[in-house]
């Protein structure tokens, strides 16, 4: 299924967080992440949601629909740096300790906590490589693992223009 | 009225409320009291705003919806914490669904009792919010001015609908200093207005080049107050006009322009008209169910012209080729003076021809009823007789059934604001509450009424809340011993296994249980009862009047489409759907 990377800034009111999730409730509309936070302006938070769906049209209007809602940017593509951070618990035995930090440093994770039989990464960046980092270490077999949400931030229209150059 | 900053009063935020709502020039209120609300209701005793006690808190909020309809203005309602605000539900459901301007305000527990489970807490906001288009916590004396104004305008403007206050009983205790009114902070709330004029000149080029136009007018226009336009914009154009059962009263129902209501329970040439259309100038509409059958058969060769204030209805059932954002009035008027900008051709051949097949059609499919003098009395009857016996400003509420479409077939419409019902939510037991909302607003207008036995049977109580207030309501009853619509859908659907539909002409008395409430209460069970009834009911004038017409169990709302169905298939009766 196609998911859709967008951002909504909404005035910083109690609840706005609600709204949001009870009408993607209301519309059958799904989230597949969701990040809150603050913004530069104390007035405004922005969410940040990967929404699952064929149905972006209807989710962005409905998005503006909600009274707190201010804008709604929908990211193409590679028009904005997106990160995600995640905690992992990999099953190490001390035999292949060093094995598995080795490869943890390709990815430039950190072991943030390291027991008798397992470490602990904390892994930051790109959605990709996450999920290059998990499947490397299904190997060795995941333990748990916690994700944040994905935040965005809208690249610099000159950093985009470069970019668009130099691939071309 | 209170000139700002004049003097340091302090007010308690009870006080400040009321003042606030006095600012938004409201002059009634309906409403049940309660323990968290008890402040409010303290100081609304020396206001000169008249609070009409409903005798359950449903009844208050759909008297406001009745009173929003039938004016125009805001409907206000009061309901106390916990079961006072789950009791209004229902009609906030019922305003956000067919977009009527409803402002709620409820008490709560106090705010540090909040998430305590204290006596009579529910979570109000949190309830509310999917029924309403906003909704508000107040803890804070502070917020009150500012909230109750950005209620209003919120309610008000755009596309109308219910909003819903919750203060705590705190909130409502503290003092502070009287300002003024508040003012309205809401960067993320503008509606659009106007529609784009690219847009209106593509809409004007398409119904130049149309072979088979139709309009297709839903409950917008009535909301924005847009009648005049809608019927000088159909002349213009010699475009025939589609009211959906929200529309009904929007262009008269003498016009000759006026085909009626399509869908479910559409007239033929109504629905068929959309079917073969190649032009559909949907204004204020949004293509609900009842009205399009499966969307994938609905209209398959017309083009789409989407009016609609509410840009999340505008490709949400059915794309649009053609879509406007804006407010109905303010477009009609753009469409009208880009239709006197590139003048309008002159009828084409094609054009003509449409015009005489939907005369014909008219002609040789009517809607239509037969009353056997010997035999029970049929629904149709009985409303058609009313509707010739009152003038054209005589308001008709109905409740959802049967007896809702008959009246919405069979009763002449000719002004806008002059028909209430539960469109969307398909309320029953909404008819006796808002009917009594519409006459205390419109105190001169004769507001009468269509309802059933089921529905009746599930808010009459309210009859009490009239004959107390003086509102002098007048319902007409269609007793056919049964909840009809279901039984008809029983009878045509499931094998006439009548489950859990039977109800009974004697019990209640519906005369007598009239007269207890403080009404006069009437019945016809023959044919010729009838007009007399009709009469009498109409004569009384000093209290509200219940008149019972002991109606045909067996009779059926036809033409008919299946839910879900296609609407090239219009059964004109029983016999069509084998």
């Amino acid at each position: 299924m196609s998911q859709h990377l967008i951002t909504v800034t909404v005035e910083n009111k109690p609840g706005v967080l609600a709204r949001i999730a009870s009408m993607f409730a209301r519309r059958d509309f799904n989230i597949h992440s969701l990040a809150v936070g603050p913004t530069e302006d104390p007035k405004r938070s922005k969410v940040t949601m990967v929404v699952d769906g064929p149905e972006m049209e209807q989710i962005v209007k409905q998005l503006y629909k909600l009274i707190h809602t201010i804008k709604v940017t929908e990211y193409a593509p590679g028009e904005a740096v997106e990160r995600e951070i995640m905690l992992v618990r990999v099953n190490a035995d001390p035999k292949r300790r060093s094995e598995i930090l080795d490869a943890a440093n390709i990815f430039d994770a950190a072991a943030v906590d390291v027991g008798t039989n397992t470490i602990a990464f904390e892994v930051v960046g790109e959605p990709s490589r996450l999920s290059d980092f998990l499947e490397f270490m299904r190997t060795y077999g995941i333990v748990s693992l916690v994700k944040s949400g994905r935040i965005a931030l809208a690249k610099d229209a000159k950093s985009q223009s470069r970019r668009q150059k130099q691939s071309a | 009225m209170y000139p700002e900053n004049t003097m340091a009063e302090q007010l308690n935020g009870a006080a400040i409320l009321i003042r606030s709502l006095e600012h938004e020039n409201v002059e009634t209120i309906f409403g049940v009291p309660g323990g968290a609300i008890l402040k409010a209701y303290d100081e609304l005793y020396s206001s000169p705003i008249r609070h009409i006690l409903a005798r359950h808190e449903q009844g208050g909020g759909h008297m406001a919806s009745g009173y929003a309809h039938a004016t125009g203005r805001v409907g206000v309602t009061f309901a106390t914490s916990g079961p006072g605000a789950t009791n209004l539900i229902t009609p906030l459901a019922d305003a956000y669904m067919d977009s009527i301007p409803v402002v709620a305000i409820t008490a709560q527990v106090g705010s540090r009792s909040i998430g305590l489970d204290a006596f009579q807490e529910t979570h109000t906001w949190g309830i509310s919010m999917p029924v309403t288009k906003h909704n508000y916590l107040i803890t804070d004396i502070d917020e009150i001015p500012s909230t109750i104004r950005e209620a209003f305008h919120v309610a008000s403007t755009g596309r109308p609908g219910p909003v819903l206050v919750d203060i705590t009983k705190d909130a409502l205790a503290d003092s502070m200093v009287w300002h003024g009114p508040g003012e309205i902070d809401l960067p993320g709330y503008r509606p659009s207005v106007k529609g784009h004029p690219r847009q209106v000149n593509a809409a004007i080029k398409a119904i130049a080049q149309a072979k088979r136009p139709v309009l297709y007018a839903g409950g917008g226009i009535i909301r924005a107050g847009a009648s005049g336009e809608l019927q000088a914009f159909a002349e213009q154009h010699n475009l025939h006009v589609v009211t959906t059962l929200m529309a009904r009263g929007a262009i008269p129902d003498s016009h000759p322009l006026t085909l009626g209501m399509s869908g479910m329970h559409g007239n033929y040439t109504a629905t068929t008209a959309i079917q073969q259309s190649d032009l559909l100038v949907a204004i204020g509409a949004r293509f609900d169910d009842r009205v399009t059958g499966n969307p994938e058969f609905f209209a398959p060769h017309a083009t789409v012209i989407h009016v609609d204030v509410d840009p999340a209805e505008i490709g949400k059932i059915r794309k649009a080729e053609i879509p406007i954002v804006g407010d109905a009035k303010a477009v009609l008027g753009q469409l009208i003076a880009e239709g006197e900008n590139l003048g309008v051709p002159s009828e084409t051949p094609a054009r003509a021809e449409w015009n005489a097949t939907l005369e014909g059609w008219r002609r040789d499919f009517p809607l239509a009823y037969e009353q056997d003098p010997d035999g029970l009395i049929q629904q149709q009857y009985v409303i058609d007789e009313i509707s010739k016996r009152t003038d054209e400003s005589t308001i008709a509420v109905a409740g959802v059934g049967q007896h809702q479409m008959w009246a919405s077939q069979f009763w002449a419409f000719e002004k806008p604001n002059t028909w209430i019902n539960s469109g969307g939510l398909g309320t029953m037991g909404y008819a006796v509450p808002a009917a009594i909302g519409a006459q205390a607003g419109m105190p001169d207008t004769t507001v009468i009424a269509i309802d059933g036995d089921g529905c009746f049977q599930m808010t009459f109580q309210e009859l009490i809340t009239a004959a107390v207030e003086n509102i002098p309501v007048k319902i007409a009853v269609l007793n056919n011993a049964n909840l009809g619509m279901v039984r008809q859908w029983q009878r045509l659907f499931y094998d006439e296994r009548f489950s859990a539909t039977e109800l009974s002409y004697t019990n209640p008395n519906i005369p007598m249980l009239a007269e207890a409430m403080g009404c006069a209460g009437f019945r016809a069970e023959t044919p010729q009862d009838v007009v007399p009834t009709i009469e009498k009911g109409l004569a009384v004038t000093d209290r509200p009047v219940v008149m019972e017409f002991i109606c045909d169990p067996d009779a059926m709302v036809f033409p008919m489409v299946v839910a879900g169905g296609n609407n090239d298939e219009v059964l004109m009766g029983p016999e069509d759907l084998q």
